[in-house]
């Protein structure tokens, strides 16, 4: 009962998600982006946005101009999970792929790097008043969320270990259509329903940042409005009309 | 008023303690039915707004990826929070780029988001109320739109897109700023922001001819309307009156002499400001790129150039092309459109320009970049040109020259204030707070590096500075227009003397009347 409950929910999470963000990109990818916005001075070429978003994505640029700290506790959280999650690859592959098995020393102490930056930008909330005024509920259940997320993960790792290959039996099984059960401890078991909460809401929530960050015109478009005319639609449209009133 | 008159400086960027509400009441003028419906708004607040707004909003949505991205993407990390100058200069926790998009992101949120509509205020989603319009008039009209924020935002978030868009939404309701919409009324029926129509232009500028002659026994012309001319100048209307801003424009036209070009100005499109930017509206703003477009098409010009204006600079360099284009009338050697500063670092390099730096030895200058130019554009052909051809041309007409902080320059700097459509007025408090990241590293370098003058290349940055620096206890004589230094420094064939004595006596003059 419970195995087939969780069956049905971790596909119909995946499905709200795929379907979730693609939704968004396209929404982003269509609306279109009239005038030339990048913040400059901006890269002239194609290849220097891409090295630019390259840096933004992979080091987080402008934040390290910001501030450093905020840099240091969002970095170290970021990259953390990163290793987390691939590390994770290993619980929905068979055999695992041998690039998981190289991160695997350091995807397991990861999870303590993530939980200490999550602790950290948490504190912020609290500690400094200018962070403290923009914060909503939501921001505070989202870290809460990543924090219960983390905290339960290492508790199976490190503390109460779950049965590990019942486990990455009913993984597989969701993917294969092969249902087997799921291993019923507490632990476990929450570590799932976290994720799965995580899953429904990120295409609805701020977690669009990470989509987002590509589409954001004043970072990803090349500084070159004098060499080469950017097109608005309405404006291409009002040129058409005329081209058209013209040859009448 | 009398409360920030005096302003203590501070240690550079000390970031303030929030003061919540400081600066609720701060709101330009509301446009009269006149102002508002010569630009096609409504002339007062619909019965419908809310309904009118929303419908409005959704439009914006669909229109601009920016706004979209922009309105999902925020964290609320912080990163922005104090890197406003109207924050630094307030302490008003709305002023931090981040509370001040939430100001619309929150109706974003209730009326277009799944998590607003059913969870509003666990994501501080709110329905939009006659108290939620009131702060979005005082908070957007709070923001100079400097993209100062965009810089440090690990998204790009822009919140100039943002108070673009809100303004937008007000305008179509019927709640737009005085200062901005009469403004641009005044472009579309007469040419420029001032209203100076061609008869009062055309004397204007001979008067600026005999002046120039008087000062250099050179008779240095300032076309108008001159068809066949190889440069249209398109230069803001405060060049040709207001002071330091008319030394400037002498400066341009001693550098088109020098260089032996034929130009013009157009009484037509004699504005290069473009204050439809401000406003947010695409509309307003080809209509008067159209009319320099327009302009050019009829003088039968080679080549349009630019003076010195920030957020002019951004619409042309960024938006002009795409608004008006293609330029393919123009001679495609030179690129459209150019910047005077472009030009005149040309001739320097090509040593086409007699100079005597000497002429400028009485001033230890330091360079505000304005924002837009900073942020929003470039000059030359290399990311940063647009901090480097203005420092390079002051180098080369100044033997005295310091930058101020780096971390208040570049693109890091300090807006004066004044920008994105404040430059009035019933502004001034804001105007003034504003100022005080700018005041405090000019102060610096004043007292530690004996800095005399500051040399900007904004016609807003120009007026701003000379209103608010004597409240900083520096002299409103103190900011200058980089072609001034120029024109200072140039030496004309045929010129009576070095020109330094006269050049002394001028700035005098001009303390004495100001």
């Amino acid at each position: 009962m419970l195995s087939t409950i969780f069956a049905i929910l971790f596909y119909l999470a995946t499905a709200v998600l795929v379907v979730g963000l693609v939704y968004r990109i396209q929404l982003y990818a269509r609306t279109p982006a009239p005038l030339k916005i990048p913040t400059t001075p901006a890269p002239v070429t194609r290849p220097g946005v891409f090295l630019r978003m390259f840096r933004e994505v992979a080091f987080f640029e402008s934040l390290f101009k910001s501030n450093k700290w905020t840099w240091l506790f969002g970095w170290v959280f970021h990259a953390a999970m990163l290793l987390v999650v691939l590390r994770h690859l290993r619980y929905f592959t068979e055999p695992v792929w041998f690039w998981v098995n190289w991160i695997q020393p350091f995807g397991k102490y990861a999870g303590f790097a993530m939980l200490a930056g999550l602790a950290a930008l948490w504190g912020r909330r609290f500690l400094v008043e200018r962070v403290r005024y923009i914060s909503a509920p939501s921001d505070h259940l989202m870290l809460i969320l990543l924090i219960g997320i983390a905290a339960s993960g290492l508790m199976m790792k490190y503390v109460v270990h779950t049965d590990i290959i019942a486990l990455k039996a009913f993984t597989l099984g969701l993917i294969h259509f092969n249902w087997q059960p799921l291993p019923a401890d507490p632990v476990l078991l929450v570590h799932l329903s976290l994720v799965l909460i995580l899953m429904f809401i990120f295409p609805v929530s701020k977690l669009l940042h990470a989509p987002g960050v590509f589409f954001s015109p004043s970072r990803n478009q090349v500084d070159n409005p004098r060499e080469k005319r950017h097109p608005a639609p309405w404006v291409t449209a009002l040129e058409t009309d005329r081209s058209k009133a013209g040859g009448d | 008023m009398a409360d920030y008159e005096t302003i203590q400086i501070n240690t550079l960027f000390e970031i303030p303690r929030l003061n919540p509400g400081v600066m609720k009441d701060s709101s330009p003028f509301v446009a009269a039915a006149v102002h508002q419906e010569a630009l096609g708004f409504p002339g007062e607040l619909v019965d419908d707004w809310q309904a009118k707004a929303i419908e409005k909003f959704g439009e914006l949505l669909k229109k601009s990826r920016a706004l979209q991205v922009y309105l999902d993407g925020c964290v609320k990390c912080g990163a922005c929070t104090d890197k406003c100058h109207y924050f630094l200069g307030t302490g008003d926790p709305k002023n931090m780029p981040v509370a001040r998009q939430d100001l619309l992101r929150k109706i974003y949120r209730r009326y277009f988001t799944f998590a607003g509509k059913y969870f509003p205020k666990l994501v501080g989603a709110e329905d939009l109320t006659k108290e939620v319009l009131d702060e979005w008039y005082s908070y957007f009209h709070q923001c100079s739109q400097c993209r100062r924020c965009s810089v440090y935002c690990p998204y790009g978030i822009d919140t100039a897109e943002i108070s673009m868009a809100a303004r937008e939404i007000m305008d179509h309701i019927g709640k737009g700023q005085k200062y901005c919409n009469e403004i641009l009324g005044k472009v579309h029926k007469i040419g420029n922001n001032l209203g100076l129509p061609e008869k009062a232009l055309i004397n204007t500028l001979e008067d600026l001819e005999e002046d120039i002659e008087d000062e250099t026994g050179v008779h240095v012309r300032i076309p108008v309307n001159e068809k066949g001319a190889d440069i249209l100048l398109v230069t803001p209307s405060a060049d040709f009156f207001a002071e330091p801003h008319i030394d400037g424009l002498i400066g341009y036209a001693k550098v088109f002499h020098a260089a032996g070009v034929s130009w013009t100005v157009s009484s037509y499109a004699s504005e290069a400001a473009n204050f439809a930017m401000f406003i947010g509206s695409q509309e307003q703003m080809k209509m008067l790129t159209d009319r320099i477009r327009k302009a050019a098409e009829d003088l039968g010009v080679k080549r349009i150039i630019f003076g010195e204006c920030g957020h002019a600079w951004r619409v042309a360099y960024s938006f002009m092309n795409t608004l008006s284009g293609p330029f393919d009338f123009l001679d495609p050697d030179y690129p459209v459109p150019q910047h005077i500063c472009e030009f005149t670092w040309d001739l320097i390099q090509k040593g086409q320009l007699k100079l005597d730096k000497s002429a400028n030895d009485h001033m230890t200058l330091t360079f505000h970049d304005s924002c837009n130019v900073a942020r929003g554009s470039r000059m030359g052909d290399t990311p940063g040109g647009q901090f480097e051809i203005p420092r390079a041309i002051i180098r080369a007409v100044c033997n005295n020259f310091v930058d101020m902080a780096a971390d208040t320059i570049g693109e890091a700097t300090f807006c004066c204030g004044g920008g994105g459509g404040l430059l009035t007025d019933d502004l001034m408090e804001i105007r003034t707070k504003g100022a005080s990241p700018r005041m405090t590293a000019l102060q610096e370098v004043v007292e530690e590096q004996g800095v005399t003058h500051m040399a900007a290349i904004c016609a807003i940055c120009k007026t701003q500075f000379a209103k608010v620096m004597p409240k900083y206890g520096i002299g409103m004589d103190r900011i200058v227009s980089l072609h001034q230094l120029v024109s200072n420094a140039i030496i004309l064939d045929g010129q009576e003397g070095s020109g330094t004595d006269e050049a002394e006596t001028e700035t005098t003059e001009n303390v004495a009347t100001a």
